[in-house]
């Protein structure tokens, strides 16, 4: 009964129209294109993984939806309603799209919990105690209970990051927008977090951004992964992951997994060289 | 010429300080002359000379050569003692920071000297040294000495233990290490300590200054900006007394700046 | 029956008859850093002495011997006035003290704030910051005469000019935490849908305090050196004024103790300003716990 509520909830929300994006910095100065008339259509409810090499510009993308950049032509909806484009260079940050940074943001001066009922005591909606109960549910689902009382510079990384997530959520966004937050973790971590955001996503079902330079991690979390290109960036090729939900990681080594790798791994070698021989600094 | 002028109005965080301080001068200006103007004084800011007549008075000592006399006694001693801070100090730092045996004999009793304030070793100082010019010099080397030995350490043990272990295993000699690793680690440190050491110097100059040459040892003897002020209070001539505080507030700003710069070139320099 | 290859255990066992036990005081009182402490100790007293008393070097003809000044220190009835059982001594102490605790609190008070909103707003510190780096760089003691000339009573220039000194590092130090925060933390709340002043409260303030602990420790130490020169110019009592009369009246080993005294003092107030930043930054000194310092 809850499942359903919570899908019909979230049904309809977080469609995002990305439409003839363009950003350059420092338009008088050095003059650098980062995105380049890039178009994309993410549908509600979808996961969308965004792949490209290092510094190519999928950061400013997410930064533009997110808020915190403003973009020089192009416009970007969520829902029909127009969060930045002509008349509006830059979009205002809020909470029915959150971040979750790379290096992680959350706050280390509060525990997990006051981190956790951040969003909604700033909203002053709901009462202390609800907020409580709601932070504490949605923990036990995550699997975080018992870390309330600690502070975030106790926890190991990949704990850390999914109390920044569950943290997002508490607010109910439309729109979760993760910039690379598993790059510094190792790569059995990294497994074990990819199925517990995937766990997370069926219980919240949120319209997921994921920016990442890791082509399998795009496949198996994403049903949309768009491939971009070097500086500047847009999209080369745009597919959809047909492996239904839910994935367990065994997903890896299928036929299908596997030609969709064969498919993709070319075009993502061939954007990262280009990269490479450009001397792309990190970012 | 003009047109970096205009360039300077069209910079906005330049015309908000200009318009900063153009108020500040005026309110201090309203507030010196309250007395004549409204008929009250205003407390505490109504007794200061006002702007205007600092600047009559400050006019005629730009030719008097005693005013610039001063201005190279101060600058004098304050680059005495940090230049013999400096030439002490970053050694003993590290040395500090490389040999443990050094560090755990010698900086305990560092830091259990160090919250002596250098103004407090004026009288043994000049106990002990022969000359008032030495003793001011010892106390001016003790403020900026403290800090420039902090900074170093501070920064040399700041080195991530990783690159001592990579060098090594590489091969490195001791010698290598120090200049490759420690050195160009250290520079930024050692410039930012030479920085707040400057700024000390020149507290602990002025200070020892008036104290001496106008405290207790009698006046007429040390010159130098700090005397110059005391000098000015007990003549009644108030005006000169802003007119050498903001003398040495230039001065300090300038030494600062000019060590700030140099910092900077070596910096980069063992960056290479 | 020993592998000829092992050090023979026996010896070894025997070298160790009886195990000192990690941390306990013994172990403490013998690790190598106590006892390197102690020998630094020494070497620069035994110097001290030496080069008064022994060796009678000239140059500290002048200087009062060590054990004069232990002597005096602890003599219920000193020559020159001043020891540990003169009620003198104690009063001298509580003048200083509560002018650095004047000065400390006001300089915190208002210095605090006025570094929060000047990293904070940008407006704010094109307009304020000017005027405040052009006050700076004027050496606290150069303000005597017109601090003499501005306030009629006693005290209060010694006072001014110890919480001019602490105000601008406090000040600074503020204003460089708060622009020191992550760029990351002031998005994630904008996100989280914080407003102005929610942002302040929650990122601002928390965030600068680490560098505001650094700067109040700074600042501690920067009021008593103005304090101490302030009193040796012009005052009654404190610490700085027994160290300037004793000079003048020839008590020197009274200057020694004025000396050593205010090290410990400073000393303490500093360890104090630590003590309540380590209270109120738990969450700081657990991360710091983990990454091993």
């Amino acid at each position: 009964m809850n499942e359903s509520v919570k899908t019909s909830q979230h049904m309809g929300r977080g469609q995002i129209s990305i439409d003839n994006v363009v950003k350059i910095y420092d338009p008088e100065g050095a003059a650098v294109m980062a995105v380049d008339h890039c178009s994309l259509e993410i549908a509600a409810g979808e996961i969308c993984m965004i792949v490209g090499p290092s510094g190519c510009g999928k950061t400013t993308l997410l930064n533009a939806i997110a808020g915190f950049h403003s973009i020089n032509s192009g416009s970007i909806t969520l829902d029909g309603k127009l969060l930045c484009g002509p008349g509006k260079p830059q979009a205002t940050p809020g909470s029915d799209r959150i971040v979750v940074f790379q290096n992680g943001a959350l706050f280390p001066w509060k525990n997990v919990l006051d981190n956790m009922m951040f969003g909604p005591v700033m909203a002053g909606k709901m009462g202390i105690k609800e907020i409580k109960e709601k932070a504490f549910s949605m923990m036990a689902d995550a699997g975080l209970s018992g870390t309330e009382n600690n502070f975030p510079g106790e926890l190991s990384s990949g704990v850390r990051r999914r109390v920044e997530i569950v943290r997002a959520l508490m607010n109910d966004p439309s729109v979760l927008l993760l910039d690379e937050p598993y790059r510094a973790l190792d790569s059995l971590t990294k497994s074990v977090m990819h199925e517990a955001l995937l766990d997370i996503y069926y219980k919240n079902k949120v319209t997921i951004f994921f920016i990442t330079h890791d082509l399998q991690e795009a496949l198996f979390l994403g049903n949309k992964v768009a491939i971009m290109t070097s500086r500047p960036c847009k999209p080369k090729k745009v597919l959809t992951v047909d492996i239904p939900y839910p994935r367990s990681y065994s997903v890896v080594t299928d036929q299908r997994f596997r030609d969709l790798m064969e498919e993709t791994s070319d075009l993502v070698h061939e954007e990262a060289k280009k990269s490479f021989a450009a001397g792309e600094r990190e970012g | 010429m003009i047109r970096s002028v205009q360039k300077f109005f069209f910079n906005r965080s330049s015309r908000r300080a200009t318009i900063a301080i153009i108020v500040f001068l005026l309110f201090w200006e309203t507030c010196s002359r309250s007395m004549g103007w409204f008929g009250f004084q205003v407390p505490w800011i109504g007794k200061i000379p006002a702007p205007s007549a600092v600047i009559t008075a400050w006019i005629p000592l730009l030719t008097d050569s005693g005013y610039w006399t001063s201005w190279y006694l101060s600058s004098k001693r304050v680059f005495t003692g940090f230049l013999m801070a400096m030439i002490l100090g970053i050694p003993f730092g590290l040395l500090l920071a490389i040999n443990r045996t050094a560090y755990g004999i010698m900086f305990p009793t560092f830091e259990v000297l160090r919250p002596i304030p250098p103004l407090a070793w004026v009288p043994a100082a000049i106990i002990f040294w022969p000359t008032a010019e030495m003793s001011i010099a010892f106390v001016t080397f003790l403020g900026a000495f403290y800090t420039i030995v902090i900074n170093v350490l501070g920064g040399a043990q700041s080195i991530d233990q990783r690159f001592f272990q990579a060098a090594r295993s590489m091969g490195s000699s001791q010698w290598d290490i120090f200049k490759r690793i420690v050195l160009p680690a250290t520079v930024p440190s050692i410039a930012v300590g030479a920085s707040v050491g400057m700024g000390i110097t020149w507290e602990v100059v002025v200070a020892a200054e008036m104290i001496s040459g106008g405290g207790s040892d009698g006046g007429g003897k040390g010159g130098g900006l700090g005397f110059f002020i005391w000098d000015s209070y007990l003549g009644g001539s108030y005006q000169q007394i802003v007119v050498g505080m903001i003398s040495i507030g230039i001065a300090g700003y300038l030494s600062s700046s000019l060590i700030r710069v140099l910092g900077d070139h070596f910096s980069k320099w063992t960056r290479r | 029956m020993t592998n000829s290859n092992d050090s023979n255990p026996t010896v070894k066992q025997q070298r160790l008859n009886f195990e000192i036990r990690e941390g306990s005081l013994l172990a403490k009182i013998l690790s190598p850093r106590l006892f390197l402490m102690l020998v630094g100790f020494i070497i620069f007293l035994g110097f001290w002495h030496l080069s008064v008393e022994v060796w009678r070097l000239p140059r500290f003809a002048q200087m009062p011997a060590l054990r004069t000044v232990v002597t005096e220190i602890l003599s219920p009835n000193p020559t020159y006035g001043i020891s540990i059982f003169v009620g003198e001594y104690y009063q001298h102490i509580l003048a200083s003290c509560l002018r650095v605790f004047i000065a400390f609190a006001l300089a915190t008070i208002l210095g605090v704030p006025l570094g929060l909103f000047l990293g904070w707003s940008t407006k704010f510190r094109e307009y304020v910051f000017p005027v405040f780096e052009m006050l700076r760089p004027i050496p606290i003691l150069a303000w005597v005469p017109l601090a003499i000339i501005m306030f009629t009573s006693l005290e209060a220039p010694v006072i001014f000019l110890a919480f001019l000194a602490s105000f601008f590092v406090t000040a600074l130090n503020t204003m460089l935490g708060v622009e020191s925060i992550d760029e990351s933390y002031f998005r994630a709340a904008k996100c989280l849908g914080a407003k102005d002043y929610q942002v302040f409260l929650n990122v601002v303030i928390p965030g600068a305090t680490p560098f505001i602990f650094t700067g109040l420790q700074i600042s501690i130490g920067v009021c008593w050196f103005s304090l101490v020169a302030a009193e040796m110019v012009s005052g009654q009592f404190g610490l700085g004024y027994i160290i300037n009369t004793s000079y003048t009246n020839v008590r020197y080993p009274t200057i020694i103790i004025g000396m050593v005294t205010l090290g410990f003092i400073g000393y303490l107030t500093s360890a104090m300003v630590r003590a309540v930043g380590k209270r109120l930054m738990q969450w700081r000194m657990r991360e710091l716990a983990l990454s091993g310092n």
